[in-house]
């Protein structure tokens, strides 16, 4: 009886213990993912402010998705350029759905990304693609590279190779 | 002598214009015929739609979220305009790069989606390459002329990729609704977000 008892006792301040575990843990996660929330999401009027910029550093804005592969796969490029070049500022302008928002921020965080992140909730995007730029048929990975002090630009919509971002910066300057 | 300058000037531009002028087909332009090959094994081309009044060619893929986002609304077009401008979709993809879009891949695709419309594989890129096709999905609207085929309208099927309910400007819809009424169609090229066609590697 006694035995059981003990047992039974067992039993009970472990899964309390487990509890505790699962309720930490639960709440680590959720304090995590929200610190990290640093998606802004923007319409497009923000993101044609941005654009016509006449002052400032060098604008290096990327167009990508989370489901995107040569997007994901070219990201690190970005990452790199946004680390060691301080007069450059780059902006990955996510195109992922707006209810993607979690999926976008869980990815930041997974991949430790610190350039700055928009989401661009605009689904209109015959309304908004050629204020962009004109020769951009709409495909993503695309790229715009914009200098605001001398006006000259450069658009790529393809991935990008090793090496390619910094030369297309260089070609603005 | 002055005249001549001017010529040659005129003639630089012009080879500039026609230098800068993207690859593929515009509005307006007779597109060249292709055979491709079915996902039943047949092969198609646009000569055998012999009593169509042009057709809904579709570059689309298996594998791209925007076009799986447009699946049901491609189906609805193929059973709506059957007789007059059936759909035609065509997977350009390379499956060297995108393994999702293999010939077998597509067989099943289709398959299970139901499609009731040819799904063709362009193993050689070339059509896509001759449409100047970027993205998937990518409509091009044919306009059937005696024996020929002219593009009527560029673009995308819809403005709204998320939701179907929430599209306003139901673009290939007007398009193909107009030329079936003998009218000019509205809007005859738009621009969306889609998957880049996967190109095979230089």
């Amino acid at each position: 009886m006694i035995a059981k008892l003990i047992n039974l006792q067992t039993v009970f301040s472990f899964s309390l213990f487990m509890r505790r575990i699962l309720l930490f843990s639960l709440l680590s996660f959720l304090f995590t993912n929200l610190s990290l929330a640093q998606t802004k999401v923007i319409k497009f009027p923000a993101l044609e402010t941005m654009l016509q910029k006449k002052d400032g550093p060098i604008q290096v804005i990327n167009f990508w998705a989370t489901w995107c592969g040569p997007c994901v796969k070219e990201l690190p490029m970005f990452e790199q350029v946004n680390t060691n070049n301080t007069n450059v500022k780059v902006t990955l302008v996510s195109l992922d759905f707006a209810d993607k928002l979690d999926k976008v921020d869980a990815f930041i965080a997974r991949k430790n990304m610190k350039s700055a992140v928009l989401l661009l909730d605009d689904i209109d995007y015959n309304s908004w693609i050629d204020k962009v730029e004109k020769s951009w048929e709409g495909a993503i990975p695309a790229t715009l590279i914009y200098n605001p002090t001398n006006g000259k630009r450069v658009f790529t919509q393809h991935e990008l190779k090793e090496g390619e971002l910094e030369k297309l910066i260089e070609s603005v300057q | 002598m002055k005249y001549f300058k001017s010529l040659i000037a005129a003639a630089f531009v012009a080879v500039l214009f026609v230098a800068a002028k993207p690859a593929g087909y515009g509005v307006g332009d007779t597109v060249a015929d292709f055979k491709l090959k079915n996902v039943d094994g047949k092969m198609i081309s646009l000569a055998d739609f012999k009593s169509a009044k042009g057709a809904i060619v579709i570059f689309d893929c298996n594998t791209c979220p925007y076009s799986q986002k447009y699946n049901d609304r491609i189906i609805a077009l193929a059973k709506k305009y059957s007789s007059t401008f059936p759909v035609v979709a065509i997977n350009s993809n390379s499956p060297e790069v995108s393994p999702g879009d293999s010939f077998e891949e597509m067989v099943k695709y289709a398959k299970t989606k139901g499609y009731t419309f040819p799904y063709l594989f362009d193993e050689t890129q070339e059509v896509a390459h001759n449409y100047g096709a970027t993205n998937t999905p990518h409509v091009y609207v044919l306009k059937k002329e005696g024996a020929t085929f002219k593009v009527a309208y560029i673009g995308a099927i819809d403005n709204n990729t998320k939701d179907a309910a929430a599209a306003d400007k139901k673009y290939v819809e007007e398009a193909v609704d107009a030329l079936i009424a003998g009218k000019a169609v509205p809007t005859d090229k738009t621009k969306a977000i889609g998957c880049t066609i996967k190109w095979k590697p230089a």
